[in-house]
């Protein structure tokens, strides 16, 4: 063929070793939108199972503590009436906490950087999108919200699914992993703390008999009701309960596990081009993970949960600041001083 | 109409139209240009709906590698594929080599021209152009008199549009030398096509075009500045809601270059860097997809967010480049176009290869009696607007259009020129599975570092509309892909 092709005279072939910030920002945030989606999704499928048997709180009360859980106590004000309230939280456009106002933001920062994620992670999150604005997932909703949910979760899980097995396990993917774990280990640990009073009351041992399907919609709120039963069996005890949603390290939706994975990603950015983190950052995801492995839950459950849990939470604030701080927002006279 | 073709072409092309246009695959008595032949009896031997199927499985190719742009204003964005036609448009070696030294020899005068009057200005001390004509183009940046621009090269990525006439001559209608696009479908029509006739494009021998990016990549790379040899290149980015956001990504992904945003960068004394996780990393050369108005608050538009303060400082102490430079949109001034084939006389002291359009300034008396006296015959421009913008077609119009530009002429005559209505070439194209022919013109890229490139082909933009003249793809256009052959 010939003319004109250039030759390949010189290798430029250095490997790229950095990430714009702008691009692990919205990598990080499209991640942390789809948690954060798939996470409303399954409390509000918990909560309306819940709402069907009698002798708990009533709806109202129901809907309150979802709210709570969301980390949004007061966050769409119980309306006297629940179809209204669902189908906001699942469709209003313009409201933070429902499910499409995740799905919106998390395309929109996949947008942004199409050109760093793989044409089916793309694809998948363009179907999710698509679907959840069709006519389909209206008349889906009007016939069973259940199916409806299950939709939802189904497309998050594909595209995480579709994230790990198309997406180079480089810094890009590290963001995602990241942005995951810590919304994840944040969500759990709001939704322990909403719980904490009623289910896991200081010193507390034996639950009462009322309180089973209370446990078992806790650990629905965090797929692990199976997962749990096969640990620990189903008898069902406050002590038990919470040591698997806080201190398991093999269940990816107990906080420990979530730790373990954000302590990963940020040891694998600095692997793959992104500084080394600092002391603080290191230091302040090192001890929330000593927290979690040093801790057992007999002297959380005798001590102050309450503020164990808040511990959790305030760390997990903290290292967002510092990764933001630190590899997106930093200061010019700080990155020109190194 | 003639019957000298085989018979079996006659479902094919038997009420094909002729008329005083040149047509691209037939003579004006009826038989088939010999490089059209064997793509006519090739397309003649496939079955019935073969053609509709191979439409149809193009059609998904593109939307399946995301080659499509979003349509705003309704409620939710819906993405479409571009417009595009099935049949390629047939450019033999000879006409080839014609537009590539005809190209090569504009360029390189445009480029002069530009390096002249951003210093000496002796073409305007000679008298050749005129003084306020320079001085009044609205793309003038004064900011880059004295400016000194790696290799003297202002204009690095071009595209430049073609016309064939009646008499089959090719003449060059209008040059793009700030931010021309279009090049992604170049090459994504090229991909789809050799998926849709891989036999028929093996057997034609057509010249290779894949290689753009890598030239591009490496013509940035010619122009770094001095002492970065391993110069880090990006690609500027107005951001995700310019339309031409999908060649920007699909560019920078194809040369493996970070695609950044204004937001992405920071100069300080007089050196820009980006951020990265990796802290802040020096910028060598930009390859800028955002214009002049828009790319330095300080020095151009205050109010605008696309670009980065203190670029233009940081580009005038020579520590990053910018291809294109600022202010070439000088030279595509469509009054200035008028002149350059004087500029080609006065720099390279040659003939032109590839002529004008005819051309009337409007701020010449003469010129502009004779045009509204004409403005049902003629074609009048904005000279500072592109994309099918800011344009009278004298034949179409209205008798009010007319007078609305007969008045925007008088206030302010600068700003309009006026061509003759042109009869360019036309091409066949599928239509409802079979072939009718529509108007055509050609976009060649040209690229300019150490010497100027043209990968061979280009955008050939289609009017799809039955008789429409219009090819811009904002206004009902569409493309094909353009085989050279060898």
């Amino acid at each position: 063929m010939g003319s004109g092709v250039i030759g390949f005279e010189k290798a430029h072939t250095e490997k790229k070793d950095r990430m714009l910030s702008r691009v692990a920002d919205s990598l990080y945030w499209m991640s942390r939108y789809l948690e954060r989606a798939e996470n409303t999704v399954r409390q509000l499928d918990v909560t309306m199972s819940l709402i069907l048997d009698t002798g708990g709180p009533n709806v109202e009360t129901r809907w309150e503590r979802m709210m709570a859980a969301l980390g949004k106590p007061g966050g769409m004000p119980w309306c006297g009436s629940l179809e209204p309230m669902v189908r906001k939280l699942i469709f209003d456009p313009v409201d933070p906490l429902s499910v499409t106002y995740c799905v919106n933001a998390a395309r929109e920062n996949a947008r942004q950087v199409r050109e760093e994620i793989s044409t089916e992670q793309w694809q998948r999150l363009n179907r999710l999108y698509h679907h959840i604005h069709s006519p389909h997932a209206q008349s889906q909703y009007s016939s069973s919200v259940n199916d409806m949910l299950a939709t939802i979760i189904d497309g998050i899980y594909l595209f995480k699914g579709t994230t790990d097995t198309t997406m180079i396990h480089g810094q890009g993917w590290q963001f995602i992993r990241l942005g995951r774990y810590l919304e994840r280990a944040y969500a759990t640990a709001t939704l322990l703390e909403v719980y904490q009073p009623e289910l896991f009351p200081q010193g507390a041992k034996e639950s009462a008999a009322h309180l089973y399907l209370e446990f078992v919609g806790l650990l629905r709120s965090c797929t692990s009701f199976e997962a749990y039963c096969q640990v620990y069996t189903a008898d069902l005890s406050p002590d038990r309960v919470l040591e698997f949603l806080l201190l398991n390290r093999d269940f990816p939706h107990a906080i420990r596990y979530c730790v373990d994975g954000a302590r990963d990603s940020i040891q694998g950015i600095q692997h793959t081009g992104g500084r080394r983190a600092p002391d603080e950052l290191n230091s302040s995801i090192g001890k929330l993970h000593a927290m979690l492995v040093y801790t057992n839950i007999h002297e959380i459950l005798a001590g102050d949960a309450a503020s164990f849990l808040h511990t959790i939470r305030e760390q997990c604030l903290r290292i967002h600041e510092l990764i933001y701080r630190y590899y997106v927002h930093y200061s010019i006279q700080s990155a020109l001083a190194v | 109409m003639s019957a000298s073709h085989p018979v079996e072409l006659e479902p094919l092309i038997g009420d094909y139209p002729l008329d005083q246009a040149y047509d691209e695959m037939r003579v004006p008595s009826g038989e088939l240009r010999t490089h059209y032949r064997s793509m006519a009896e090739n397309l003649a031997t496939l079955p019935p709906g073969d053609l509709q199927r191979r439409k149809q499985a193009a059609d998904l190719a593109f939307l399946t590698q995301g080659i499509t742009f979003t349509v705003y204003g309704r409620e939710e964005g819906t993405e479409r594929i571009f417009p595009y036609d099935l049949l390629p448009r047939l450019v033999t070696a000879q006409e080839w080599d014609r537009i590539e030294r005809g190209l090569t020899q504009r360029i390189t005068a445009l480029n002069l021209f530009l390096r002249d009057v951003y210093s000496d200005a002796k073409i305007l001390n000679d008298r050749v152009i005129p003084r306020e004509l320079v001085y009044s183009c609205k793309h003038y940046r004064r900011q880059m008199r004295g400016l000194q621009v790696p290799r003297n090269v202002y204009i690095a990525v071009v595209g430049t549009d073609l016309l064939r006439l009646n008499n089959g001559e090719f003449v060059v209608l209008e040059d793009n030398l700030r931010v021309p696009s279009g090049v992604s479908y170049m090459l994504t029509n090229r991909r789809v096509m050799k998926r849709t006739f891989p036999l028929l494009f093996q057997s034609y021998g057509v010249r290779p075009i894949e290689h753009y990016p890598q030239v591009l990549l490496s013509t940035l790379r010619s122009l770094a500045p001095e002492g970065r040899p391993e110069p880090n290149i990006v690609l500027l980015t107005p951001g995700v809601f310019n339309s031409a956001y999908f060649e920007h990504t699909y560019l920078a992904r194809q040369m493996g270059v970070d695609l950044v945003e204004g937001r992405d960068l920071v100069t300080h004394d007089n050196v820009v860097y980006m951020r990265t996780t990796d802290g802040l990393k020096r910028v060598d050369v930009i390859y800028r997809r955002v214009d002049d108005d828009f790319s330095d608050p300080l020095v151009f538009r205050a109010d605008s967010a696309l670009g980065c303060a203190g670029l233009f400082n940081a580009y005038r102490a020579g520590n990053v480049t910018l291809a294109n430079a600022f202010g070439t949109g000088l030279a595509d001034d469509k009054a200035v176009y008028a002149y350059v084939p004087r500029m080609i006389h006065y720099y390279l002291n040659e003939d032109p290869i590839l002529p004008n359009v005819e051309t009337f300034l409007l701020s010449e008396e003469k010129d502009r009696k004779h045009a509204l006296a004409n403005l049902d015959k003629l074609v009048v421009k904005a000279v500072g607007e592109s994309g099918g913008y800011g344009m009278l077609i004298g034949p179409q119009s209205t008798a009010r259009q007319r007078e609305e530009f007969a008045r925007q002429i008088e206030a302010n005559p600068r700003n309009y020129i006026a061509q003759p209505t042109l009869d360019f070439s036309r091409a066949p194209c599928l239509i409802d599975g079979r072939l009718e022919p529509r108007h055509v013109d050609l976009r060649p890229y040209i690229l300019f570092g150490d010497k100027v490139n043209i990968v061979p082909g280009g955008l050939t933009r289609v009017a799809l509309e039955r008789g429409s003249l219009v090819v811009n793809s904002s206004q009902g256009g569409g493309s094909k892909d353009t085989w050279v052959l060898e």
